[in-house]
């Protein structure tokens, strides 16, 4: 029994929550259906756990699926790189399932919850196949997937905002564009080599030289896959999108949604191209790189001059995303991995910025705005100290998650690039305290309004607390993470550097 | 010059469908038209992959025990059989959303949403004071 399930893992991790998302429509009571979806999450991170183990000791596991041999049929390919955005998100999956028990009957009619939780469920599961799978045309599919079950998730917002639903439609729009753009990529590709498996991809790419019609399609895919990593200048569906969501929503996508889109882009960059290719250089220096550092620039000021908190993290977020794809643009082994653990990292801090801000306006039932925080912080001490740990963890703070990650970003890019890059990402950091700043000023030195009391529900901070923590131990001991991402970018980098 | 490039036509119609629905999508402001815009788009990007997979005098590929055939290369076709059911999903889900904000706003032109949006945006902010210029219908 034990052996099979081990046998069918790379499936198993996709399936389990897919065939339950279908299961949990059927339930009517509200309870019920949480409990089924937070037990299915569970379930998928012990299974991605033991992919983790089994990665460890093969390297790399194929699954041929339906027995088909790749690269005739689809296969699903897990290896120590797709091991970190798969671990990332069940994880995360897992704690926002958690934390979303009160926080969903506060914003969604009780009939329609079981709905939302399916919805939940297949947007994992699109993003879980999005990672493992090593078909390009059914990379296609997961993101459709992922990414029309997340816009239908966006757009249950509309029961308390109806902006919700424009943010859902302008996500959907340029999702759409992003996946078209992504299938006119893969179709030239194919066109020229006639294979559509990934790695037999690769391997035929390098047979052939100076193409025009392979500079297209990397390009179409690049740009498709770009839009939906939400990097610089095609993120504009990101903010609306993640500030409308259901609270639980944003948590679950802001920590999530991109990272996967991201780890497809460096697998594009690095694994199905050569980065010894000049038409990989060439993207990486003059694409890539000035994108990203316009990115930690531009989300960090948009986020300072922005009221709204939810919004302010998601611009936030913009420049996060320009801190990992900067890393991966250096181009070498060490800034990969320093990519890799800032994806990591930041899937933690983002969640819980989001949970503590989603658990304050659940409290006082509407929106967060810089007005409406006064005097929370003396008023909710546990999310308070919670919202600041994980502030100091974005700021870049020792003894916190973010510093291992930023220390590691600036050490790779001062040993390829000089010290401009480190000094560029230190400035931006050193803006983004001011936003923080903005935020914790307001909860603990504004003064709140007189009648302002909260009980704070364990339900409600227990999940917050638990990722705090793995904020705080992350940044004391770092070495699972900062191991598995260098053994990550190892693999991804083959052996030439 | 000319010839090769017309014997490509098949090529051409693809470009023109594709450039008429990416300019529907980003150039108009209501949105139902950008759903029909995003659908020939989408359409452009089947056609391309049916070009691919026929070859001129090919049959459909079943095996006839004829030494010389030519087969076309059915798996394109496969592949676009699941992008048009992606595609229908999309529309639908487009169209639906385009109803309920019809309903909600009572409009579907780009201009006049982000008006009403950007008055509830500074209620939703400034909540002691009043935006002065009301949008609203």
């Amino acid at each position: 029994m034990t052996d099979i399930i081990i046998k069918n893992l790379p499936i198993l991790v996709v399936l389990c929550p897919l065939m339950m998302s279908l299961f949990v429509v059927l339930i009517p009571n509200t309870f019920i259906s949480w409990i089924v979806t937070l037990f299915t999450t569970l379930i998928t991170f012990i299974f991605s756990l033991l992919l983790y183990q089994e990665v460890y000791q093969y390297s790399s596991i194929s699954y041929a699926l339906g027995n088909w041999i790749p690269p005739l049929g689809i296969e699903y390919v897990i290896d120590k790189v797709s091991i970190i955005p798969i671990i990332i998100i069940t994880l995360i999956s897992f704690l926002t399932t958690f934390f979303a028990s009160k926080i969903m009957p506060a914003e969604i009619n009780n009939s329609s919850i079981s709905k939302v939780y399916s919805l939940w469920l297949l947007a994992i599961a699109g993003l879980i196949g999005l990672v493992t799978t090593g078909d390009a045309f059914n990379l296609f599919v997961f993101l459709e997937i992922s990414s029309l079950a997340s816009v239908a998730l966006v757009a249950m917002g509309a029961q308390k905002d109806k902006q919700a639903l424009v943010a859902a439609y302008n996500y959907l729009i340029l999702g759409a564009v992003g996946a078209t753009f992504y299938v006119i990529g893969v179709g030239l590709l194919y066109g020229i080599t006639g294979t559509l498996n990934l790695a037999d991809l690769s391997s035929r790419i390098t047979e052939i030289n100076d193409n025009r019609a392979l500079v297209a399609g990397f390009g179409f895919m690049i740009v498709g896959i770009m839009v939906k990593a939400a990097v610089f200048p095609l993120h504009i569906w990101l903010p609306r999108a993640y500030a409308y969501a259901p609270s639980a929503v944003s948590v679950l996508l802001a920590a999530t949604a991109t990272k996967a889109s991201l780890y497809i882009l460096a697998r594009i960059l690095f694994s199905v191209f050569d980065i010894s290719d000049t038409l990989i250089t060439l993207t990486l220096t003059y694409v890539i790189l000035p994108l990203s550092i316009i990115a930690m620039f531009a989300g960090t000021i948009m986020a300072i001059y922005e009221k709204d908190i939810k919004r302010l993290l998601a611009h936030s977020s913009i420049a996060q995303i320009g801190y990992i794809t900067l890393a991966f643009a250096i181009g070498t082994k060490a800034s990969v991995a320093a990519g890799f653990i800032h994806m990591f990292n930041h899937a933690l801090i983002k969640g819980a910025l989001f949970m503590a801000i989603t658990s304050m306006s659940f409290y006082l039932n509407k929106r967060m705005t810089i007005n409406t925080l006064s005097g929370l912080g003396r008023a909710m001490p546990i999310t308070f100290s919670c919202f600041v740990i994980c502030s100091l963890s974005l700021a870049g703070v020792p003894l916190t998650a973010g510093f291992i990650s930023k220390l590691y970003i600036i050490k790779a890019s001062i040993s390829a690039e000089g010290v401009w890059i480190a000094l560029l990402i230190l400035a931006s950091s050193a803006l983004s305290v001011i936003y923080l700043w903005k935020m914790i000023e307001a909860m603990w030195f504004h003064e709140g309004p007189k009648d302002l009391v909260i009980k704070e529900n364990p339900t409600v901070y227990i999940a917050l607390l638990m990722i705090t923590f793995l904020n705080i131990y992350f940044g004391l001991d770092a070495s699972i993470v900062v191991n598995s991402s260098f053994e990550a970018a190892d693999q991804l980098l083959g052996v030439q550097k | 010059m000319i010839s090769s490039a017309l014997g490509v036509w098949n090529y051409w119609v693809v470009f023109l469908l594709m450039m008429i629905g990416l300019f529907l999508v980003i150039g108009r402001q209501n949105f139902l038209k950008k759903i029909v815009g995003l659908t020939i788009f989408q359409t452009s990007v089947f056609l391309l992959y049916i070009t691919f997979g026929k070859i001129k005098g090919g049959t459909p590929p079943i095996l006839n025990n004829i030494n010389e055939t030519i087969y076309s290369n059915p798996l394109p076709h496969v592949l676009i059989l699941t992008a048009i059911v992606v595609g229908v999903a999309t529309t639908a889900l487009g169209l639906s959303l385009v109803l309920r904000i019809n309903s909600e706003y009572g409009s579907i032109e780009e201009e006049d949403i982000s008006a009403q949006d950007l008055v509830d945006y500074h209620d939703q902010i400034e909540t002691s004071k009043t935006v002065s210029i009301k949008f609203k219908k």
